[in-house]
């Protein structure tokens, strides 16, 4: 996996920069803090696709249940959300501390 | 390279006129902002008491019994039944303070979500946590209730291996820091957001490059796009939190079958 391996040198180049062991490594780890959340960002993002499909699809065989469908998938969508949320605070927390 | 270099953009110095002061060396506007939540939710249900229960309701009494009646009807019917009612305070407590924390983030002037700021949802989260594993006991015996998450009925003995760990780590770490992490990170995502495209709009419509005045407008839209978004935003975190401390309270009363 070069992609992998390009990530590292990347943060690995952006560490050697910085002087100070901890600094370096807190610089490292905010040079490719990117990459949490748009990796975490793949599977929610089919999963609510999933989940809001099939919830037109059955409002569409049977639209007098419409609305105990609408309100169960704004719930579905908050659950898969929150795992997406999730990488965006590994973000935040390499990035800045 | 610094991470506070690749900051993409700088709080221009207007920002300051509009700073809210610390009131004390503590509290600060996120503090401000729980405490007027709690007072508010008190004092709408307190004013409502004080109504005559035998007329028709008015007022803060009706707006009491609508929320009241939304927490019966949408949350503890359809999660726990006809025997859940008791906890009706506790679920409204819980669905009003963060419900009252969330608004603040669309609302001129103040535009901050108290539960922004991990220190709200971490700590309710602790609470629930705390009130359906007592839940849990006081209903099942201590032995009885572990007994019934640890090893599930209905397992092939050979499998509790394997399932044990994933039910330990999953009732009693996962549900709280994905209770907490929820409501937290939403409310910050939303917030950022919000603060990024007006940040972004303002510097547009006060560039110098006279021909990117216009340019704000797009941004300026997305705000305002974000803005009704972060209303159903705030509702829909409080009702998901209150929803799910309705299913792990039921969860822990009833033993699994």
């Amino acid at each position: 996996m070069e992609a992998l391996a390009a990530i590292a040198r990347i943060a690995a180049e952006a560490g050697d920069a910085v002087a100070d062991p901890a600094a370096a490594k807190n610089t490292a780890a905010a040079a490719s803090a990117g990459y949490a959340y748009g990796l975490a960002a793949i599977g929610p993002g089919i999963g609510i696709g999933i989940i809001f499909g099939k919830a037109i699809e059955s409002m569409a065989r049977q639209p007098e249940a419409a609305g105990m469908v609408r309100t169960t998938m704004f719930l579905g969508v908050a659950f898969t959300e929150a795992l997406a949320l999730i990488g965006f605070v590994a973000f935040i927390l390499l990035k800045f501390a | 390279m610094n991470p506070t270099s690749l900051l993409a953009f700088e709080f221009p110095p207007i920002n300051m006129l509009l700073r809210w002061q610390d009131v004390a060396p503590t509290i600060n506007k996120v503090v401000l902002i729980g405490i007027a939540a709690a007072l508010i939710g008190m004092g709408i249900f307190l004013a409502a008491a004080r109504k005559d229960p035998k007329v028709a309701p008015k007022g803060a009494r009706n707006l009491a019994e609508v929320i009241i009646e939304f927490i019966e009807k949408q949350i503890i019917m359809q999660t726990m039944g006809p025997s859940g009612l008791a906890w009706t305070p506790f679920l409204l407590s819980i669905f009003i303070f963060i419900y009252l924390s969330n608004v603040p983030g669309v609302i001129p002037f103040i535009q901050m979500p108290a539960t922004a700021r991990m220190g709200i949802p971490a700590f309710m989260a602790l609470m629930v946590w705390v009130v359906y594993n007592a839940t849990g006991i006081k209903h099942q015996g201590p032995v009885g209730y572990f007994k019934s998450v640890l090893f599930p009925p209905g397992v092939p003995k050979a499998l509790y291996i394997l399932v044990t760990p994933i039910e330990i780590i999953s009732t009693f770490i996962v549900r709280p820091f994905s209770l907490a992490v929820r409501l937290f990170a939403n409310m910050l995502a939303g917030h950022l957001l919000l603060v990024i495209f007006a940040l972004l709009s303002e510097a547009l419509f006060q560039a110098r490059d006279r021909i990117l005045i216009p340019v704000g407008v797009l941004p300026f839209a997305v705000l305002l796009f974000l803005t009704g978004f972060e209303v159903l935003v705030a509702f829909l975190q409080a009702y998901i939190f209150t929803t799910l401390t309705a299913v792990y309270i039921n969860m822990a009363s009833h033993a699994e079958h």
